[in-house]
């Protein structure tokens, strides 16, 4: 039974908001940051008062820390050692395994996320811009009140017009694909396999092998917590839309490439079900837009190449231990966005994200290092995923085609890492432990 | 990850050697558990040898008694593995039986050692590496304490050849049914 009383709400549900905050902060002494933490539980939602007043509820609070943020606290080194080697050498320190490199490496990031001063993140999901603002004058108050907590930086977010439908800059439809949780009573979409164990996800609860994880401890802080790999990734829309004028003659043509690199048509509808035209109904149907396998449907990739996004991400049912692999995502685009027709115009845009998961090693990490950044990945010799992996403009890309596929060389980056870290988000009574801390 | 792109001839044989330690100091890339050892034209491998339990040799010939039936009953039981070959050995060292297992695969160090752990878990295979000194029995809970015995009882190679370097093993059977295919049309035009 999932304690739903506990989990912090961002783990399980999705807030209505349209607009967002994530504010990163310091901790100067652990007597200020452990008020800080006690002030803000205050404003989190669990899981079941979220679910209770969401029709009432203006606004969703989320918050969580790095390593070092736990050692800021206060925590002693027995329970600071209990958590995994990758947490607690955190996002900025395995570069290389993620594919930050070049562009993207750490010493590129902004918002000082690649310092060790890096302790805490406050995640504000609102429903309008006035709650927005409200949120963060309330909160600029009560950093005040605690003058050992220091802002390093903020960045505010906002869904893109139109709002009918997630998505992002490029103009993917987005959040078609997402595990179920055994007992979390969200019936899975067609195609997105049975719900999982919660020990994929949130600690304190059996894996898919049965195994509850002793790590960290004590065993009041594990309960109900998960680690969070947070992504800022800009997204260089200008340089996107001009590869597909580059590579399609006509704007059909255009939409396919933008297809082919995806997986999926913009209007979210994959192409192993809609291979030769765009089905927007079909991409708006959650009952059928992610209803599909590969082994059987499309083992070649004549419709969604071996190295696209949605293949790599999630190879379904041409990977092993997928179940063991599965990750929970959450965020939004931030930036304005950039009117179609118009040149880039070098305002920052982009995605940033929260990949929600129990183990970051064998889940987010292995993503990252396998699917995303491998060369080899599905035998393709010179690839890396064309939307979220590194590129140097060396790399091409394969669109399988009767009779004689189509090789595009020197793949552009069209996004560039810009900031990131791990976080562990610990459950209601877990952020209570931490509050009450001598230290 | 593989950061080599395939550029490598197949056709032309390639040896390589490798220095003291197993890695290339300039280079050394940095996998999910620590610095993956190099690929080379003879593709990603491990060498592992330990010290047995004492009295233990018979539990690795059923071992590979259940190894044969297991392949038999499911041929795809280590794909995952993504392998070219296997070897189990034993030896004798000063009245003391060594073993060694020695495998050839086209997926990274770390990936294959998680892989496997996870293999073992869904077959509940026992692995025999549970009949090794210092093999850490909390195996199935502990990937990590699995890969470090792993790391620990690699011998990495200082020399490695290939008579069709850096071919992997899908590409290898990819060859042989367009072989068999052409076979067929030919059979067929006659």
């Amino acid at each position: 039974m999932l304690e739903f009383d506990d989990i912090q709400h961002l783990l399980l549900t999705r807030a209505p908001a349209l607009t967002a905050r994530y504010e990163f902060l310091s901790f100067r002494n652990g007597a200020s940051g452990r008020a800080w933490v006690s002030a803000v539980k205050e404003t989190i939602h669990s899981a079941a008062s979220m679910r209770a007043g969401v029709d009432e509820s203006k606004r969703w609070v989320t918050a969580a820390f790095t390593w070092n943020g736990l050692r800021a606290l206060g925590l002693d080194e027995a329970s600071l050692t209990s958590f995994p080697e990758e947490f607690k050498q955190g996002m900025a320190a395995r570069a290389e395994v993620l594919g930050d490199t070049g562009m993207n490496a750490p010493e590129h990031w902004v918002g000082g996320l690649a310092s060790p001063d890096l302790h805490a993140i406050v995640i504000l999901f609102a429903r309008d811009d006035a709650e927005h603002d409200r949120c963060v004058s309330e909160h600029e108050k009560l950093v005040a009140s605690c003058p050992g907590v220091e802002a390093l930086s903020a960045l505010d977010l906002h869904a893109i017009p139109p709002f009918g439908y997630a998505h992002e800059h490029f103009g993917y439809r987005d959040r078609l694909s997402e595990p179920a949780i055994e007992g979390n009573h969200i019936e899975p979409t067609p195609g997105s396999g049975e719900p999982l164990k919660p020990g994929e996800f949130i600690l304190g609860y059996p894996d898919e092998y049965g195994i509850v994880s002793d790590s960290p401890r004590p065993e009041i802080l594990a309960r109900n917590g998960s680690y969070m790999a947070y992504r800022r990734l800009e997204e260089h829309v200008g340089r996107f839309r001009e590869f597909l004028r580059q590579h399609g003659d006509t704007a059909e043509e255009q939409e396919l490439i933008a297809a082919k690199l995806m997986g999926r048509w913009r209007s979210g509808a994959p192409l192993t079900l809609a291979p030769e035209k765009d089905d927007p109904t079909l991409g708006a149907d959650m009952q059928r837009n992610n209803d599909f396998t590969y082994k059987q449907m499309d083992p070649h990739g004549y419709a969604v190449p071996l190295g696209s996004h949605i293949r790599r991400m999630n190879p379904r049912d041409t990977a092993h231990n997928m179940n063991r692999r599965r990750m929970i995502r959450r965020g939004a685009p931030y930036g304005p966005p950039l009117p179609e027709g118009a040149p880039d115009d070098g305002v920052e845009r982009g995605i940033a994200a929260f990949v929600i998961c129990a183990s970051l090693i064998r889940q987010f990490e292995f993503a990252q290092n396998v699917w995303a950044n491998d060369r080899n990945f599905n035998e393709l010799g010179n690839e890396r995923d064309p939307i979220i992996g590194a590129h140097d403009g060396t790399l091409e890309y394969k669109i399988p085609k009767r009779p004689i596929r189509r090789k595009i060389v020197g793949l552009p980056a069209f996004t560039t890492v810009r900031g990131g870290a791990y976080f562990f988000l610990p459950g209601l009574k877990a952020l209570g432990y931490l509050a009450s801390l001598n230290g | 990850m593989s950061n080599d792109s395939k550029t490598q001839d197949w056709s032309k044989p390639a040896a390589m050697a490798i220095p003291k330690g197993g890695y290339f100091q300039d280079k050394v890339e940095q996998g999910r558990y620590g610095p993956v050892f190099p690929k080379t034209p003879a593709c990603y491998g491990f060498s592992i040898l330990a010290k047995i339990i004492s009295g233990r040799e018979d539990v690795f010939y059923k071992y590979a008694k259940d190894i044969e039936a297991t392949i038999a009953a499911q041929p795809d039981a280590l794909a995952v593995l993504q392998l070219h070959y296997l070897r189990w050995v034993l030896f004798p060292i000063k009245g003391d039986t060594y073993f060694m297992y020695q495998g050839i695969f086209d997926t990274d160090f770390d990936k294959y050692t998680e892989d496997a752990v996870t293999l073992f878990g869904i077959t509940g295979l026992r692995t025999v590496f549970e009949n090794l000194e210092g093999f850490p029995m909390d195996w199935q809970t502990n990937a990590a304490a699995f890969v470090q015995f792993v790391r620990d009882h690699q011998c990495p190679s200082f020399l490695e050849y290939a008579e069709y370097p850096y071919a992997s093993a899908t590409e290898i059977k990819k060859a042989l049914r367009l072989k068999a295919a052409f076979s067929t049309m030919l059979d067929q035009m006659q």
